[in-house]
């Protein structure tokens, strides 16, 4: 029992990431809101976001910011010693593109809204159906 | 056997293909119409100026591209292509007359639309007899299925749209089902489609497959009628007669038996088919398609599904002899291709005529009318006799190849049923020429007014007759084209 | 100037799209010639890049100048090149196509509509011609999001149909995402041939398996094979016309290309094909897209949905044809890419030009149409025997590589569904043409003695665009032997059979 524990406990942020995952996944899928889908899908955009920002994180290491470094920044660094910058500013991006994607689906909701003048699923199909 | 490099056979094909803008910016249906006669009249000359170079034992070829690597479209212009060709683009001219006599007689709609397409109905037949290589012949038999179909729904009316889908179930889908994945599959088992004297496809494959993928041949090309494939041609009757003279007796039918004849001495060849006794089982299955076909043409009251269930014994007859497998039988399957045609066209033109001269589309209504249209029955008599095989008709030297082809090969089933056959061709079309001429007056349909359909729908039968009897005294050129066809 | 196409053929649309929408807020005439000749300029880039690959071979272009691994570099090879013409091409098309439809639908909303067009054609450039990972990624979601609102400004359900499009394109596209997470994880880069280099020598490990499951997962929902197609069907049917000219064509076959990419350039052949039963699945998975998309269209009594389900099937055309894994249905795949684009584009157009004039693609709304829209009809004959596989039309030339590439492998299935596919479509097209050749419309009584006046045809650029496309899709038929000796067949790496 206890290597298994061990073992979930020394991943626990790929264990976070999936519970989130799994949480906006199943938002999406079961709740028949679309405001409530709209945040499944939210959360489900940050749980991989924060799976990137976990992996560059290293123990014992400060942020990427050299101090005083114009003019000289050609000095070596140690690797070891600062998080790794990259999956962050790759995250900034991909931050970027959930936040558009939020736009985009809360203004066809709203859209949807001012149709239906629901924003229930089922109501909506059934309305269609008519 | 020299191979020479020519653009004729390629001219042959796009001549009417070129010339559909002509057609469709006509102003007037006269223009239109003279130039059909010029498209058709230049196809024939082109194909005519061939055929001496085949008779010395020549081949014509030209390659157009290269459309798959190591495939190309190439037309390869030997004797059994020619002999077709010759065959359908000589009738096309006399058809265009005839056209011209039927859709003014019955004041027709969309005759350009039916002009252009009965021309590239012609582009196609021509390059499906010219096919040097299976992808080509698939290429342009697929283009006359389609093109064909605008020309069988032509009334479009009810009749005319469930005959249609007949149309297109019984012809596209078995060419997509059974031709198409056996074309692959002879690709894939030897790399080359093209049709060689000998065939090339024997060692390639076992036994089993040698004989499913024959099968899936003759009953893919739906075209040749053979049962069960058959329904769709009585239902392709809606058409206009001409399109059911020409495609139906001659163009569309004979590219499906020339394709299966093809296909059996170019992709298989007759040393294959002997050997694995394949021949013998086709024979079985074209004589059973004989022997039912005529059956049922007797029990046939409309006139043109008379003629269209006797067309479908008569293209399992040139099956037959391809299938037969001997010198004789062969010779005798090929040459029907040209003697049936005639015959047929000429039975055809006078349905169309007595129907364009008196509206009547039923036999038991045509009594007496021998009278009044005796030119148009007289081409009939001859037109009949030509299919049953008598002389002095052209018919009579293909059937007597084709027995003298079963006592050859041992096939007296084949013999037996040949001459019942032919008992029961006579069955079916004799008494509608008796019932024509001889009948008690009180018994005639017609009173005085019915007189001879218009001069161009006249005028045609008599010239196809007339080509009947003239084969039955000169038919060397259509044997000398099939004994070199098959390789004598 | 000549070096930079790979840079010029995104930047140009991009700012463009800018610029057409400001222009639209001055007036609304300027913004078709903007968009015109942005989208013109990447033809040319395209074209142009695609004479040099074909000329001298892949090359590559960094953008920034910084050099990769830490820069992105845009490489440019056969593969690349081919789809970039096939995806400029289309756009600009069906752009000229649709101004009439464009300027009746969306007289207010001209300039933003144009604007988001250029920027999904961006998109769509920008993840065929990157070599980096990630940047395909962001691309992607600039096409999905344009997608999106171009989707959603249609009537009727459009905006739910993009809502639910939105859900599972997230879906997908996080997924991607995902996998190039765990490949960054393993390897420490995201440029495209770095990665490749770097898997070769973990290829055993648990990781890069995952990675590969993730995306593929991921990209086969962005691209709709069945069964993950659901949002395709209701998104594609309701968008407005002059989007959906754009969005059928392509969307799915530049995911494919995105697989063609990932599965063989980036995880490699000798990765991809090493799973036996993983490539065994995903043929029975394809020829059941291919079989459920054929089924699935015959119930539907529209032409757009009709014309939907097809895409799904052909979907399942070109992942099975990657899947069988020789050269030929290899080719046959990438083949199927250009020529599907051309057909869908097709009949798309089509589908536009009948729905504007006879306000309706239903069964009832198509009655006569060969009658009053001769042209449009032929077009979507011409289409429709492409689709259905007839020769000399390009349809049939992809479909002859694929069955010859099934036979040789001995997948059988897969032959057996294309040949059903192309009997179910005979069927579906036929039903069109029938209806539009024998059923006599609304005020005309039988087809005798009708005259030329009944004609009421799509107005000019949209017909003389169909008449170049149908032209073009037997010209793709004649010439693809060549395209498949000179740009396809190099552009397969070196190690499959």
């Amino acid at each position: 029992m206890d290597p298994v524990i061990a073992f979930i406990i020394a991943k626990y942020n790929y264990w976070m990431y999936i519970i989130l995952m799994m949480i906006g996944l199943c938002g999406m899928i079961i709740k028949k809101n679309l405001i409530k889908k709209i945040i499944g899908m939210n959360i489900f955009q940050t749980a991989i976001i924060l799976f990137y920002i976990s992996i560059a994180a290293k123990k014992n290491a400060t942020i990427p910011i050299i101090a005083h470094a114009h003019g000289d920044g050609h000095a070596a660094v140690n690797a070891a010693g600062i998080i790794n910058p990259l999956p962050h500013v790759l995250m900034l991006t991909a931050i970027v593109v959930a936040v558009a994607t939020l736009g985009v689906a809360l203004a066809l909701a709203i859209k949807i809204y001012r149709q239906y003048h629901t924003l229930e699923e089922d109501e909506i199909i059934s309305q269609i159906r008519e | 056997m020299a191979t020479i490099y020519s653009i004729k056979p390629l001219l042959a094909v796009i001549v009417s293909l070129l010339l559909i803008p002509v057609l469709i910016s006509s102003r007037t249906p006269n223009i239109r119409e003279g130039w059909t006669f010029a498209i058709a009249l230049a196809k024939f000359l082109i194909v005519a100026s061939m055929v001496p170079a085949v008779l010395l034992g020549n081949q014509i070829v030209f390659t157009v591209a290269e459309i798959i690597p190591g495939l190309a479209i190439r037309f390869k212009v030997d004797a059994l292509g020619i002999l077709f060709a010759l065959v359908a683009s000589l009738l096309w001219i006399v058809t265009s007359a005839y056209s011209i006599g039927y859709m003014r007689g019955l004041k027709e709609h969309s005759q350009t639309r039916y002009f252009c397409f009965f021309a590239l109905a012609l582009s196609a037949t021509i390059g499906v007899a010219f096919s040097a290589n299976l992808l080509t012949l698939y290429l342009f038999y697929e283009m006359l299925s389609f093109a064909t179909y605008p020309l069988v729904t032509h009334h479009q009316d009810r009749e005319a749209r469930s005959s249609g889908r007949k149309y297109l179930l019984y012809i596209v889908g078995p060419s997509i089902g059974l031709v198409l994945p056996a074309m692959l599959i002879c690709y894939h088992l030897t790399g080359t489609l093209e049709f060689t004297p000998r065939g090339f496809l024997a060692g390639a494959a076992s036994p089993l497959m040698t004989a499913v993928l024959l099968f899936m041949f003759i009953f893919g090309f739906a075209k040749a009628a053979i049962m069960p494939m058959h329904a769709w041609l009585p239902a392709a009757m809606v058409a206009p007669t001409p399109v059911s003279a020409l495609l139906h007796a001659v163009a569309v039918v004979k590219v499906g038996v020339f394709s299966i004849a093809r296909v059996m001495t170019g992709v298989f060849g007759v040393d294959l088919l002997a050997g694995l006794h394949l021949g013998t089982i086709v024979c079985y299955i074209a004589g059973f398609t004989v022997i039912v076909a005529s059956l049922m043409a007797i029990s046939q009251d409309g006139l043109k599904r008379r003629l269209a269930f006797s067309t479908i014994g008569q293209l399992s007859y040139i099956v037959l002899g391809v299938a037969l497998l001997s010198p004789k039988g062969m010779t005798g399957g090929l040459v029907h291709i040209a003697m049936h045609a005639f015959g047929k066209i000429t039975l055809f033109f006078c349905a169309g005529a007595i129907f364009v001269a008196t509206g009547k589309k039923y036999i038991s209504e045509m009594t007496g009318i021998g009278k009044r249209m005796p030119v148009t029955m007289v081409a009939f008599f001859i037109g009949s006799l030509s299919v049953i095989g008598l002389p002095p008709t052209g018919g009579f030297f293909s059937k007597w190849y084709l027995v003298l082809g079963t006592l050859e090969s041992g096939q007296t089933t084949m013999l037996i049923i040949l001459l019942t056959s032919s008992l029961l061709n006579a069955a079916y079309f004799l008494p509608i020429v008796y019932h024509a001429f001889f009948c008690s007056p009180e018994k005639a349909m017609f009173g005085d007014d019915i007189q001879e359909a218009p001069l161009w729908c006249v005028v045609p039968p008599v010239i196809t007759a007339a080509g009947s009897v003239f084969l039955f005294f000169y038919p060397t050129l259509f044997v000398r084209l099939a004994e070199l066809a098959i390789g004598l | 100037m000549n070096s930079h196409f790979p840079a010029l053929i995104i930047v140009v649309p991009l700012l463009s799209a800018f610029v057409i929408v400001m222009a639209g807020w001055l007036n609304k005439k300027y913004c078709f010639p903007l968009a015109a000749a942005a989208l013109g300029s990447s033809l040319v880039s395209a074209v142009a890049m695609l004479s040099r690959v074909m000329d001298s071979g892949p090359f590559t272009y960094h953008l920034g100048g910084w050099a990769p691994p830490w820069g992105i570099e845009y490489r440019v090879d056969h593969l690349n090149a081919l789809v970039l013409v096939v995806v400029a091409a289309v756009a600009f098309i069906n752009l000229i196509a649709t101004r009439a439809i464009v300027r009746a639908d969306f007289p207010e909303k001209t300039g933003s509509f144009y604007g988001l067009y250029s920027l999904f054609a961006t998109g769509l450039l920008g993840v065929v011609v990157t070599g980096d990972a990630f940047n395909l990624f962001v691309l992607l979601e600039i096409t999905a999001l344009t997608g999106y609102a171009l989707i959603g400004i249609g009537k009727q359900h459009a905006p739910l149909a993009s809502l639910n499009y939105i859900f599972m394109g997230t879906i997908g596209a996080s997924f991607y995402l995902l996998g190039v997470g765990y490949l960054y994880l393993a390897t420490g880069t995201l440029n495209m041939a770095d990665l490749a280099l770097h898997l070769s020598k973990i290829s055993g490990s648990t990781v890069v398996l995952a990675a590969f499951l993730i995306c593929l997962t991921g990209l086969y929902m962005k691209m709709a094979l069945f069964p993950l197609h659901a949002w395709l069907p209701n998104a594609y049917a309701c968008a407005p016309s002059a989007a959906a000219g754009i969005i059928a064509p392509l969307t799915t076959k530049v995911m494919v290309y995105v697989l063609i990419r990932i599965t063989l350039f980036v995880f490699t052949p000798a990765f991809t094909y090493a799973h036996l039963p993983l490539n065994q699945a995903m043929i029975w998975l394809a020829s059941l897209a291919i079989v459920m998309g054929s089924i699935l269209a015959l119930s539907q009594k529209s032409l757009k949905k009709i014309l939907v389900y097809i895409i799904v099937a052909e979907v399942g055309y070109m992942v099975g044809g990657l899947w069988i894994g020789n050269r030929i249905s290899i080719s046959g795949s990438i083949l199927h890419i250009v020529n599907d684009a051309a057909m869908t584009l097709c009949v798309f157009l089509a589908a536009a030009g009948l729905q504007f004039k006879l306000k309706g693609d239903s069964f009832i709304a198509l009655r006569g149409s060969f009658r009053k829209m001769p042209y449009t009809m032929a077009a979507l004959v011409v289409g429709g025997l492409s689709i259905i596989g007839v020769p000399p039309t390009c349809g049939f030339f992809s479909k002859w590589y694929l069955i010859s590439g099934a036979l040789t492998a001995g997948t059988y299935q897969f032959v057996v569904a294309l040949l059903l596919n192309s009997l179910v479509n005979v069927v579906l097209f036929f039903r069109i043409f029938e209806i539009g050749y024998f059923e006599p419309f609304p005020g005309q009584d039988s087809h005798r003695g009708q005259k030329a006046q009944a004609i009421n045809e799509a107005p000019l650029s949209m017909v003389a665009m169909l008449l170049l496309v149908s032209a073009g899709l037997i010209a793709l038929g004649l010439f693809s032997s060549d395209m498949v000796t000179r740009i396809i067949l190099p552009s397969i790496p070196a190690g499959i059979l």
